[in-house]
């Protein structure tokens, strides 16, 4: 993910949910609706900054299709949750080595061409 | 009016290793042998409720069990589908509506991982794409976690699955009846970090057939009756953390097992403290680890002291999966939460054979959780 520290701070990269007005529950995609409450909920640009909540280690290479298998070939890739400020673990592929994985370590999270992918931040 | 007991009067099982048989031919086999258990024949069943995931329709069976009228309803309800089809049978003794009902559940899957499609789910084809539509990331995740907060070691895990391994030679119908140790286990290749390859279960394939009825019945027959005090399915409620999900809420995760546990703990008059063997489901070995405590049986990260100590293996002070689990059996989705009730009747009954919990357990419990957080429990006594 070359690029995505100094982008990071782009609102035009972070990612884009939403949060309900009245029990300020945010959620990834953004959704029309409260998935707690039924409410309309708005749209919000998410912070893009946040800390690793779980991770784990796709070791094999998943089914294809859906999977599409890099042309450089498979390879094990790092996924975990992401915990903003707003309240919202956001799924991501960590662009990190998976033996520096930590709990609680800070990352840098982006939106791109697929799902939500993170990066190690500096502290 | 109260409501009539409920009480199991015959179960039958078919062996869970491959074999050429589809899983239409194993259902037929399980009913064939519960009805047998049960000393009944086919046309005393006054309903019956069943299904599979991925192997047809359980209504079709009449055509080989005999063509009797009798209302048969499909269920399809994913990991739920057992119990699920165990609910509604319960439900058609309790109201009279039957004296005898029957709850089945089969499956027959393809060998290797499930491979769910992204647009079945909600979810933007891009998970798919990249590589996060792997349920097995999920269980990893989830236990990752559980392990940072309570403290739970990777040496843990393998002594679930050695257990399983172990029960699983004493269990005729088991699908992996060879032991293998917790080295071995932990050498046996990263999955999915922190789950290695023999901490998983397989999908596979296997049929169980359990025949309900109410007290009047299970007098006139010469069997041992089972009580059957509590069946409860359930759905999530907001706050818990699910397979293939692209955003999970703050704060600890709730569960739908814990709910699904305390009320059929309600229902049955009775507290985990009570129970002398339990089926617990384990997807994988970090599943089993947090379902003890979600389900009441210990409290969060006591798993690091009971589960090295023996206290979960059948000789243990709280047996569990005394048949293998899913570990040892392979998850025919359709057929595993009815597996565990056969398992807990049969120990109840003192027939559970080279695997029987010594002491004569008189109370039993079943919990079952799967995709997209549903859990059933059922409570059972002698």
């Amino acid at each position: 993910m070359e690029g995505t520290l100094s982008t990071a701070a782009d609102p035009g990269s972070r990612l884009r949910g939403s949060r309900c007005a009245d029990c300020a529950v945010a959620v990834y995609p953004a959704d029309p609706a409260c998935p707690r409450c039924g409410g309309p909920a708005e749209q919000v640009v998410l912070s893009g900054t946040g800390t690793l909540w779980t991770w784990t280690v796709q070791r094999y290479a998943p089914k294809s299709p859906p999977y599409a298998v890099p042309a450089a070939g498979f390879e094990p890739f790092t996924v975990g949750y992401v915990e903003l400020p707003e309240g919202v673990r956001v799924l991501a592929v960590l662009d990190i080595r998976p033996e520096d994985a930590e709990i609680g370590m800070p990352l840098t999270l982006a939106a791109g061409d697929g799902v939500p992918r993170a990066v190690g931040a500096r502290a | 009016m109260s409501a009539e007991e409920v009480m199991v009067c015959g179960v039958g099982i078919t062996s869970f290793a491959r074999t050429e048989d589809d899983g239409r031919q194993l259902a037929v086999r399980a009913v064939r042998s519960a009805l047998a258990d049960a000393g009944l024949p086919w046309s005393r069943v006054r309903a019956a409720y069943g299904g599979s995931d991925a192997a047809g329709n359980a209504d079709t069976l009449v055509s080989e069990l005999g063509l009797t009228g009798v209302p048969f309803i499909n269920v399809r309800n994913g990991c739920a589908t057992g119990g699920s089809a165990l609910v509604s049978a319960v439900g058609a003794i309790r109201s009279g509506a039957a004296d005898v009902a029957l709850a089945v559940g089969f499956d027959k899957h393809p060998r290797g991982a499930f491979d769910p499609r992204p647009a079945d789910w909600g979810l933007d084809e891009a998970y798919g794409r990249d590589g996060l539509m792997v349920t097995t990331q999920f269980f990893a995740m989830k236990i990752q976690r559980y392990m940072h907060d309570h403290r739970i070691s990777a040496r843990t895990l393998a002594l679930v699955a050695e257990k399983a391994y172990a029960n699983g030679v004493r269990n005729p119908h088991a699908w992996r009846r060879k032991p293998v140790d917790a080295d071995e286990i932990l050498a046996s290749g990263m999955v999915n970090d922190p789950l290695t390859r023999y901490m998983f279960c397989s999908p596979g394939q296997g049929a169980v057939a359990l025949i309900l009825c109410n007290r009047a019945v299970a007098d006139e027959l010469e069997g041992i009756p089972v009580a059957l005090r509590a069946a409860v399915v359930r759905t999530r409620r907001f706050g818990s953390f699910e397979v293939f999900s692209p955003w999970a809420p703050p704060g600890t995760p709730t569960s739908v097992s814990a709910d699904a546990a305390r009320l059929a703990f309600e229902e049955a008059g009775l507290g985990p403290g009570d129970i002398d063997v339990c089926q617990l489901q384990d997807t994988e070995s970090g599943a089993e680890v947090m379902h003890m405590a979600e389900c009441g049986f210990c409290e969060h990260g006591e798993q690091e002291r009971l589960i090295p100590s023996g206290a979960t293996a059948i000789g243990g002070a709280l047996p569990v999966n005394t048949d293998g689990g899913c570990i040892a059996n392979g998850e025919p989705i359709g057929a595993s939460g009815l597996r565990q009730v056969h398992e807990i009747v049969q120990q109840l009954r003192g027939r559970a054979g080279e695997r029987q919990v010594p002491g004569e357990p008189a109370t039993g419990f079943t919990h079952v959780y799967g995709a997209p957080g549903v859990s059933a429990c059922t409570v059972l006594t002698r």
